[in-house]
């Protein structure tokens, strides 16, 4: 069994884009807050703390999870992507954040690691749902306060259309 | 906002779990996808001093259909169960709730259980469980015992669980093919104002309505003359009681049983049977 005092810092192993990483973490530390602090992956924002906003999301064994509501101890062994993990080699921007730049579907880009996660996760699925319409939906888990979303989910549509296209 | 401070448990088994609320309980709070607890943590309207995590618990990691019931275990998430390709077979009004239940994001961790142990009444899963007429089990180093929904959720945030007692599974029954489900909110993923859920039953409809009294409301229907369910819900919109927030009044939400309770009937009796 696993037990960890409050006061402990316990040593964290998990993969961080593909690159094994360990950091110090007591058992009340939000993993948002271990991945910026300790981690010093700092493309993770923390908008609401408590499941809302969710501009901390981030995949966690594949799939896009709040990273305000899960504890950097449960993320132990986890293999964890962040949007750091989008762009290549030399920085180029993947179709999605490609696609986000060219539809204004950012202004202040607060919520945009947030959204990026969620939908490189729900792209990846098979038999996703790309009407305007679903992807409204799972949008609907974020909230953005400067583009009024019309630029997000036109990103996305375009995106989901051009990977489909031989 | 950040947790208060508590100790962590991670522990192998069942057992070993079961035996870490028997000494601690109600110090301690089970988490598994931790969608509603962690909230409450960061908030701090939740103090505990162990948070006992059974996400990784093989034991309670199942989906299966066993003599009459789909039963799901505590470690399944709401998208494993929405992924399940029985469901809609199996049963529909799952298929129909589950994507209703927080959001994308949420399902992806949130369980099946946890929810139900959360016992919010406005949520889906607790009103599916109410409408279906299923069960939830509870454990203990003393022993296991099965609950229907109506005593499992005793009001607002409330259960029927003793301190040591560890949700293990959620028994929702299987054959009831002819059901649906509608949901009012401000945004698709937020809490419902008024959800509403119709299950065809012998003789009649059995309708649940989450989100205007302190847990589901549950009514069997058993003229179906539109009259006369229009009366009967009626009825129901003012025995659940239900009182002004800030999401939507009392007469808003009875309005709401109403119109949606009629809807949902009909939905579920053009259902094939
Ligand atoms: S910071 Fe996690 S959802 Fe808002
Ligand atoms: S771009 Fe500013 S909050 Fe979305």
């Amino acid at each position: 069994m696993r037990r960890i005092n409050r006061d402990e810092q316990a040593l964290i192993k998990l993969t961080l884009n593909g690159t094994p990483v360990a950091a110090r973490a007591e058992p009340r530390l939000l993993f948002s807050d271990f991945l910026r602090h300790q981690l010093g992956a700092t493309g993770t924002h923390v908008g609401c703390e408590h499941g809302v906003c969710g501009c901390c999301t981030v995949m966690v064994d594949g799939v896009a999870t709040r990273s305000c509501l899960m504890l950097a101890v449960q993320a132990e062994g986890r293999e964890v992507r962040t949007v750091e993990a989008l762009a290549g080699p030399e920085l180029e921007l993947n179709d999605l954040q490609r696609a986000f730049r060219e539809n204004h579907a950012l202004q202040c880009g607060f919520c945009t690691p947030g959204i990026l996660m969620s939908f490189t996760d729900y792209l990846a699925r098979e038999n996703a749902d790309v009407s305007a319409e679903a992807v409204r939906d799972v949008l609907g888990g974020h909230i953005c306060r400067c583009t009024g979303y019309q630029g997000i989910v036109d990103a996305i549509v375009e995106t989901a259309k051009g990977s489909m296209t031989p | 906002m950040k947790p208060r401070a508590f100790d962590y448990a991670r522990p192998e088994t069942l057992a070993e779990a079961l035996d870490l609320l028997g000494e601690f309980g109600d110090a301690a709070r089970v988490v598994a996808g931790g969608q509603s607890l962690t909230a409450m943590l960061n908030l701090r309207l939740l103090e505990p001093s162990l948070l006992i995590d059974i996400a990784r618990l093989r034991e309670l990691d199942f989906i299966r259909v066993e003599k009459g019931f789909l039963e799901v275990g505590a470690a399944v998430t709401q998208d494993r169960l929405l992924a399940w390709p029985g469901l809609g077979a199996h049963v529909p009004l799952l298929a129909q709730a589950l994507p209703w239940v927080g959001h994308f994001q949420t399902r992806n961790r949130g369980t099946v259980c946890g929810s139900l142990a959360h016992a919010d009444p406005s949520s889906e899963l607790p009103l599916s469980l109410a409408a279906l007429g299923g069960e939830v089990v509870l454990r203990s180093a003393r022993g296991s015992r099965t609950l229907p929904a109506g005593e499992f959720q005793r009001g607002l945030l409330t259960t029927a669980r003793a301190p040591d007692e560890l949700i293990v599974a959620a028994r929702f029954p299987v054959g009831a093919t002819r059901t649906a489900f509608r949901e009012i909110a401000r945004r698709h993923g937020d809490f419902a104002i008024v959800a509403v859920a119709a299950v065809v039953v012998p003789g009649g409809v059995r309708l649940a309505a989450g989100g205007v009294a302190d847990r589901p409301g549950v009514v069997v229907v058993n003229d179906l003359a539109p009259a006369a369910v229009a009366e009967r819900l009626n009825g129901f919109a003012w025995e659940l009681g239900g009182s002004d927030d800030i999401h939507a009044t009392a007469r808003y939400r009875r309005d709401l049983v109403r119109s949606l309770g009629a809807r949902v009937i009909e939905e579920a009796l053009a259902c094939a049977a």
